[in-house]
Formats: structure tokens, C-alpha cells, sequence
């Protein structure tokens, strides 16, 4: 195996690995089929690295691993391994790499881009039985866990010792830290306390040449360049984690809720810029709009405001005097901004009751509607009045209703989409909808995803965010970890010919990248 | 030649002299004020042509309301902090400048954190998007204004502290933080050992400790935050102590993120029989007090930072059972100032296939090898 494979020059690198299409690139296409001669090749060359338990093929027994969290695209893949140690994953990623196998990771398929959508000819790398806390350090504040281990079950291990792992995704109760790595995971308290990104200090990661790199380190600031930085909301596309460490927080004493109502959607953005504006950095700060209120009060009955256009729930958290002191200011914002309607929880009972709304969005979406699309993109706070009535419109025009339920606090929003996926034309009118609302993140100075990543869902909406330029350099980062191509392929960046097919290229001004290129 | 950036007519004479530069096969010394030239390897090329940004400087967006500032690269660090210490706001990094030309691109780019880190986060958390030119002169964007934002690789938080290995910053968007409400510095007298097990001790409450250091067997503590959380600790703390008078303390925490402090002086360069040198420590949490190797039989003085997780040695100590002594500590060492150039590289070695990833990373961003080599690593 050479020790270093120079990256092939920009103009080779969108030819030297054109994809045969092996996943379906739109809600709307077909799942590929099974190359059953292929496929026994590569059951041989994993069976004979592992145990027959952790290797499946057989439909019944790949089938649940068809999709993600995004369950409009599915693709069964051509194998499933289920390894339970790291010379196990070394040893499937040799094989594969020596076979040209493409390789998707899962951790607990609970994303929302399709991350973890399989290859029609590659080899689905479930994580899940990597589920072993490996350490908690009280004194040193951090846990050492492997890339199953749910997110709740990290804060539920440290909490003996009144820690607590702070990201806290919607999905915690299910999700798995390795999958928060590779999506660099925010959730209701990263305002406060940063992303995943903020909270790792180490990843061990395997490459697919079947080498162990540590990232980062446990003590700060790692020689040479960041590469734990860069490995983080990597999407599994630079390398396989097995085991990573985190830090952990002290619990605060008391935690507080303030509910906000608003007598327009306006008026709540301008409030939560005032809020920040007034130097107050809350633990939590989400807006609910009517229709989310609507959708998720008879299902959570958490005491929402049915008449208001748009509440807010902004939490403070510290030692009694700290979150009196805030809340007090908190809700002075609030009046000067015009607040129609303030309730502040009164106990820890109450408080949870008044988050159970907003973190049951999905259930509740799922009741009123067949399916629901969660779009996921960030814009800059002063945005927020202006696009949500942008977004209005566009339910209008679209014929679909879309709730609001989000990060005010960041500008991280999750317009849900509300639609039956057994009318293709509603199925196609969602996508599109979902399409306009992220160009329109873009064009206001955001950004196509603030938290979910970018999967397959997104990739051609890259072609808007980034120039060539930039995504070439993206490819060649890829090519620096996997110059085989072969980890989680045809997902985060798209090639040239993808976004000359999609037809959204990016023009910065008014110069049309590769000119002399064909469009079709 | 790609052109899909209009490039300012300012920045495209940078990008001119790269692509000159990698005609002719000519290195490119990247800076800005010049205050952290001192920090790194020496560069590999003799012959290096400068690349100045100072020039380009500038804040091109500030919204307090955001928590965003966006600056040229050239921006002189002391106007940045001013701008935002106006509307009572602040670098969360605390990062030191080391002369008053310190330019923020250089900051960013040189990956250096003050007494906050430990509390707030490193220069790379703070770091939302870049701009930049690459070993090619072509201007690309990373990141944005907003922290959360996961499409693509982050590349933006990848250029900071690589010591302009990877291309020039032009351009940086920081999230900065609200400056805090209240502020108290605690100087308890207390040997090393107990100094680091009480520094374990508060970090595991919920104190609003900002900075923790030990200097000359004192222990010194900044509490920043609600002005009940600060004199609730002040209370469970100070051991009654009064606290330090705050243009004191303010000027004691200056004095360690400026390396001005008495114990920065580096000794005489004929003090002792090796390069006497400061030596920064990294180490993991709950690292109890060193017993390094030591030369000649003089035990190096200490200085202790973020809670113990950086510390500074100074005095003869030699460079390679340093380094070993410290990674079987679980850190790291980097000889960080000295009076004379050492074949000893600054930082750790990086080897296997680690440094293949940093070899093939630096040939993506800068194929001709043109930006500060050798400064990060005597290959890169």
C-alpha cells in the first residue's frame, strides 16, 4: 500500500469516479436492485473476517436497514455487517477497499438528511452494537463511549455524579453519539452550551485503508492541523468512528421556563434579537408558530397559547439567584417587546410540561397528517419575521400546510412540511416546496443546514451554496482521508455533472464556472 | 483558469503573487502585524517573499444582535476588541496579541487562546466562516455568519491555527459573547498540589469560574458572570479573603495572557549550558503537579493555566525526554519561545497515517507547496 497517494488534478477527479447511480437521487425514484453474483462475492470476503451473526443478506433481514430518518428515500443495500470490535471494522474496511466495495455507516438511523441511505452495491456498516460506555471521569468531566451509546444514556450515566452530556438533539432519546459526531448535532441547548463540535475532545476513527487515527486528544489543543474540527459533521465520509470522548457539565440547580406570546411572527423575531441583544445568552430559545401551536397542543397539552401568532419558550438555567436574576430580565424583554401573554414554569414538573410541546413536534405531526417533510436550514436572526411570511406564501402556492417549530435562539429553523407521500404529486410538491425554502435560507445570508446535514437530501442545494471552487476543494479534502472514494459515496458533494444537471450553479459575479461545458 | 470568484481589486494582486509564486516555484511568508512570527518553525525556504495582509483590514459587518462580527484579515486586533467592547461584547478566546500590530486574520490563523479557553472555548469554537486564497490564487468562502451550519466540511474551523499552511486568510467571521455582567479575582495563597486538586474540585460545580491559574504559590481565581452567581462563589470560595482590587486584576490576567508576567523572561541566553527556552504543557484534566525531567539538576519554574490543563516551564529542560515524559502524561509539548533556532522541531511530531492525511490535505490546498513551509511541520 503506498504511504502517500498524490490527489489526482481537479480536472481528472469528477471523471475518475462518475457513479453509477446506486441509490435513488429523488423521493420520487427507484429503489436499484441487487447484483446477486456481486453479492455473493462480498458475503465471502466479509464472512471469512467475521462471525455469520453479525452478516446479513437476506431481504427480511436488510430490509429494516433501507433508510434513515428520511424515509422517502430507501435503497435495500447489497450487505449488512454488524461488527462488534474495531479489529472487526479494520478488517471490513480492508476487504472492502481491496473489493471497491463502497461502505455507509448507521448508528441508530435516526438522521434526517439520508446519511445512512444505503449503496445498491455496497455494504450498510450498522454501528449499534458498539453500545458500551467505556468511562465516565467525574473529576476530569468527561466520558469515553463508543459510537452507539445513545445520547440520553451518556447524561443518564454521568447524572450520579451531577454531570451531564449537553447536545441535545430532539431524537436524544434514540440517536447515538457517533451519529451526532458525523451530523455535528446541535439541539434546544447549543445556543448555551455549542454543538457536538464543542463538546468532543477525541475520535478514534478508522480510515478506509484500515488504519486507527486518534483526532484530538483529552489534552487541549492537538499538534498540527484540527482535524477532530474537520472529522466532526464529516457525514462518514472521511473515516469510521469507534470510539470518541466527550466532555460532560455540571447539572445546574434550577432551570426555568419562560412561555412568550406574540401577537405576530415579527414581533417574536424581533424579540429574540432583543433578547440577545440585551447580552442575555438563554439555555433555550424556541419559537412555536400558531400552526405548530395548533398541531402540537391537543397531542402534548403543555398549556400553549392557541390564540397567538407565535410563542417563544426561552430558558434560563444556573444556581437559584443566577435564574431569578435572568428571568427577571428575560421577561422585561419580553414586555419592552411587546409580549401579549408570560407564564414562567413553577416547577421542574411544569417546566418539562411546557418543553413537551415543542420536543414532541414530530409525534404530533404525525398525527395530523399522513407524512411530514422536517426541513432544516439557518438563517441570521434579523431574518426570521421575513421568512416565515415568505414561507406563508409559499403554503399558498404549493397547496400545502407547513408548521414552524425552532432554534430561534440560533436561526436554526424546521418548517415541517405536512403531506401524504401516497400522492406522487404531493410528494413532488413537498420536495419542491422543501427546495424553495432552502434557496430562500441562502439568499438571506444562511446557510442549506444548520443541524441535520446534508445526506443526500441537500446535495443539490450545495450546488447553490458553494462554487465549484469550493466544492472541488471539498472533494479533495475527501480525497485526503478516502482516496478510494469508497466511504458513504455520492452523498454531501455533489460533482460537476450534478450540478450542471440540476441547473442551479452557483454565479458570483456574473462568471459561469466552466463555461465551455455542455448543459443539458 | 477557474474564475467563478470575482475577486476585489485589492485581493487579486495577492492572488497574482501566489500564482506567480507557484510559476516560480518562490515560498510566500504569510502574516499580518508580524507579533507571532516568533511562534512555530523556523520557514523551511530562505528565500520566502512576504505576503503582507496588514493592508487589508477593516470590520465589514458587525450586528451585536447576532453575535457576529465579520473583519478583513488585516484588522488590527486592538480595533476589533475596541469596536466590540463598545457595545459590550468580547472575544470569548481572550486571545493574546504580543504587540499592538496583532491583526486578527493572524490570530485566527496562529490558534492561540488566553486564560478564558478553558471556560469559553478555543479560537477555532469562536470561528463561523472564512474567507480565504489558496495555493492556487483563487478566493473561496467557508462557513458564514451563522454557528449552525453543517454543509459541507469545516474547513473554516480546519484554518484555524494552521499557521497559514493551508492558504491566507482574507477574511474571518467570529461569534463573539455578551461581556460579563459581573467580574471578581479571588488570589488564594496555596502550594501547587493544592492549587490543581481544588481547581478539579470547583471546575465539576457549576461555578462561573472564567480563568484559573498558579503563580509563585498563589492560586488566582476569575469569577465572571450574573452578579449572584459571582458573589455566591466569591462566598463559598474566597475563604474570606477579601478579592484582588480589579485594575490589579485585571492587569495580573493581562500580564499572563501577554506573557508580560516576571516569570515570562526568559533567563540570559548564558545562564545555562543548553538553549534555555519556555516550554508550553498540554495536558489532560486531573494531571497532578510535575516532577519533569530536569537538566543539570535545576528543576524548571512552573506556571500554571487553565486550571492546569496548560503549563509553562521555564529553564533548561531538553527537548526529546520532555516530549516523551509528556505523552505518557496523555499531552502534549510545544517549545514555544527561545533565544536561539533549535534543529528540535517547535511542536510534536505527527507520524504514520496522520501525517499522510496532513501531507495530503496541504497538497489539496496548496499544490506548489508555497505558504510558510515548514512553519506547522518540517514537511507541510
Amino acid at each position: 500500500m503506498p504511504a502517500v497517494i498524490d490527489p489526482p488534478s481537479l480536472t481528472d477527479r469528477d471523471t475518475q469516479r462518475e457513479p453509477s447511480v446506486a441509490a435513488p437521487h429523488s423521493p420520487l425514484a427507484a429503489q436499484m436492485p441487487i447484483d446477486a453474483a456481486r453479492q455473493q462475492d462480498v458475503l465471502s470476503a466479509l464472512r471469512a473476517v467475521l462471525p455469520a451473526h453479525c452478516v446479513l443478506w437476506r431481504e427480511e433481514e436488510t430490509r429494516p436497514y433501507e433508510c434513515d430518518g428520511l424515509s422517502m428515500y430507501r435503497q435495500l443495500p447489497m450487505v449488512v455487517v454488524l461488527p462488534e470490535t474495531e479489529a472487526q471494522v479494520v478488517a471490513v474496511l480492508r476487504r472492502c477497499r481491496e473489493l471497491g466495495v463502497p461502505v455507509v455507516a448507521r448508528g441508530a438511523g435516526t438522521g434526517l438528511s439520508g446519511g445512512a441511505l444505503p449503496h445498491a452495491e455496497g455494504v450498510l456498516l450498522g454501528m449499534a452494537k458498539f453500545n458500551r460506555i467505556v468511562a465516565i471521569d467525574p473529576l476530569a468531566r468527561t466520558a469515553t463511549v463508543q459510537p452507539g451509546v445513545r445520547n440520553l444514556a451518556i447524561s443518564e450515566a454521568a447524572a450520579p455524579h451531577g454531570l451531564y452530556y449537553a447536545p441535545d438533539p430532539s431524537s436524544q432519546v434514540a440517536c447515538s453519539i457517533g451519529g451526532n459526531i458525523a451530523e455535528n448535532s446541535g439541539g434546544v441547548h447549543c445556543l448555551k452550551y455549542g454543538l457536538t463540535v464543542h463538546n468532543v475532545l477525541r475520535a478514534r476513527v478508522v480510515t478506509i485503508d484500515g488504519e486507527v487515527v486518534e483526532l484530538g486528544g483529552l489534552a487541549p489543543d492537538a499538534p498540527g492541523l484540527d482535524l477532530l474540527a474537520l472529522y466532526v459533521g464529516s457525514e462518514g465520509m472521511l473515516g469510521v468512528l469507534t470510539e470518541a470522548t466527550v466532555k460532560l457539565v455540571p447539572k445546574p440547580a434550577l432551570a426555568r421556563v419562560i412561555m412568550a406570546s406574540f401577537a405576530t411572527v415579527e414581533a417574536a423575531g424581533d424579540a429574540v434579537s432583543a433578547i440577545i441583544s440585551a447580552g442575555i445568552i438563554p439555555a433555550g430559545l424556541e419559537m412555536i408558530d400558531r400552526k405548530g401551536v395548533a398541531m402540537v397542543e391537543p397531542f402534548a397539552k403543555a398549556g400553549y397559547d392557541l390564540e397567538a401568532a407565535a410563542i417563544l419558550l426561552c430558558e434560563s438555567d444556573g444556581t437559584p439567584e443566577e435564574v431569578a436574576e435572568e428571568v427577571a430580565h428575560m421577561q422585561a424583554v419580553f414586555e419592552g417587546a411587546g409580549a401579549t401573554r408570560l407564564a414562567v414554569s413553577r416547577s421542574e414538573p411544569e417546566r418539562l410540561r411546557f418543553w413537551a410541546g415543542r420536543k414532541n413536534a414530530f409525534p404530533a405531526a404525525g398525527r395530523v397528517s399522513p407524512d411530514y417533510y422536517c426541513m432544516d436550514g439557518t438563517i441570521p436572526r434579523k431574518r426570521l419575521g421575513e421568512v416565515l411570511t415568505a414561507i406563508e406564501a409559499m403554503q399558498e402556492r404549493y397547496g400545502l400546510r407547513c408548521a414552524n417549530v425552532f432554534h430561534a435562539g440560533d436561526g436554526n429553523l424546521h418548517p415541517l412540511i405536512l403531506f401524504d407521500a401516497n400522492d406522487r404529486d404531493e410528494l413532488a410538491r413537498a420536495d419542491a416546496f422543501g427546495v424553495e425554502i432552502l434557496e430562500l435560507c441562502v439568499a438571506v445570508g444562511g446557510t442549506v443546514t444548520g443541524e441535520h446535514g446534508v445526506g443526500i437530501e441537500k446535495i443539490n442545494q450545495m450546488c447553490s451554496q458553494f462554487s465549484r471552487d469550493e466544492l472541488d476543494l471539498f472533494l479533495a479534502v475527501k480525497h485526503a482521508f478516502d482516496p478510494s472514494g469508497l466511504l458513504n459515496p455520492e452523498k454531501l458533494i455533489p460533482t460537476l455533472h450534478r450540478c450542471a444537471e440540476y441547473g442551479r450553479m452557483h454565479v458570483r459575479g456574473g462568471h459561469l464556472p466552466f463555461a465551455d461545458l455542455p448543459r443539458f | 483558469m477557474s474564475n467563478s470568484e470575482a475577486i476585489p481589486p485589492a485581493l487579486r494582486l495577492f492572488s497574482e503573487q501566489i500564482r506567480a509564486a507557484g510559476v516560480d516555484g518562490k515560498a510566500l511568508a504569510v502574516g499580518g502585524g508580524g507579533t507571532k512570527a516568533f511562534y512555530g518553525n523556523g520557514l523551511r525556504a530562505a528565500d520566502a517573499q512576504a505576503l503582507c495582509l496588514s493592508a487589508w483590514r477593516g470590520i465589514v459587518s458587525y450586528e451585536p444582535s447576532e453575535l457576529v462580527v465579520v473583519a478583513k484579515a488585516g484588522t488590527p486586533l486592538v480595533e476589533l476588541e475596541a469596536a466590540l467592547a463598545e457595545r459590550g461584547q468580547m472575544l470569548g478566546f481572550e486571545p493574546p496579541h504580543f504587540g499592538h500590530q496583532a491583526t486578527i486574520g493572524g490570530c485566527v490563523a496562529a490558534g492561540l487562546s488566553g486564560p478564558r479557553r478553558m471556560a469559553s472555548g478555543a479560537v477555532r469554537d469562536f470561528v463561523l466562516g472564512i474567507e480565504m486564497l489558496d495555493g492556487r490564487g483563487q478566493l473561496l468562502r467557508f462557513g458564514g455568519q451563522v454557528m449552525k451550519n453543517v454543509a459541507g466540511y469545516d474547513i473554516a474551523r480546519l484554518l484555524a491555527g494552521s499557521l497559514g499552511a493551508l492558504g491566507v486568510l482574507t477574511e474571518v467571521s467570529l461569534k463573539v459573547l455578551p461581556r460579563p455582567l459581573a467580574q471578581t479575582t479571588l488570589a488564594l495563597p496555596m502550594g501547587q498540589a493544592q492549587a490543581l486538586a481544588a481547581f478539579d474540585q470547583w471546575a465539576a460545580q457549576p461555578l462561573p469560574i472564567s480563568a484559573a491559574a498558579w503563580v509563585d504559590e498563589t492560586a488566582w481565581i476569575r469569577l465572571s458572570g450574573a452578579r449572584a452567581a459571582v458573589e455566591g462563589a466569591v462566598r463559598a470560595l474566597g475563604k474570606g479573603l477579601a478579592p484582588v482590587e480589579p485594575a490589579l486584576a485585571d492587569g495580573f490576567w493581562t500580564s499572563l495572557r501577554e506573557q508580560t508576567h516576571p516569570f515570562f523572561t526568559l533567563p540570559s541566553a548564558s545562564a545555562s549550558p543548553s538553549s534555555p527556552a519556555l516550554w508550553r504543557l498540554a495536558l489532560p484534566a486531573r494531571c497532578a503537579p510535575l516532577a519533569p525531567p530536569q537538566e543539570a539538576g535545576v528543576a524548571p519554574a512552573t506556571l500554571i493555566e487553565w486550571g492546569g490543563a496548560q503549563r509553562w516551564l521555564q529553564g533548561g529542560v531538553e527537548g526529546a525526554a520532555l516530549r516523551a515524559w509528556v505523552a505518557g502524561l496523555g499531552g502534549h509539548a510545544t517549545r514555544f519561545r527561545s533565544h536561539h533556532a533549535s534543529a528540535d522541531a517547535v511542536f510534536s511530531p505527527l507520524s504514520g497515517p496522520l501525517l499522510t492525511i496532513h501531507r495530503r490535505l496541504k497538497k489539496a490546498f496548496d499544490p506548489h507547496a508555497l505558504f510558510n513551509p515548514g512553519r506547522l511541520h518540517p514537511e507541510l
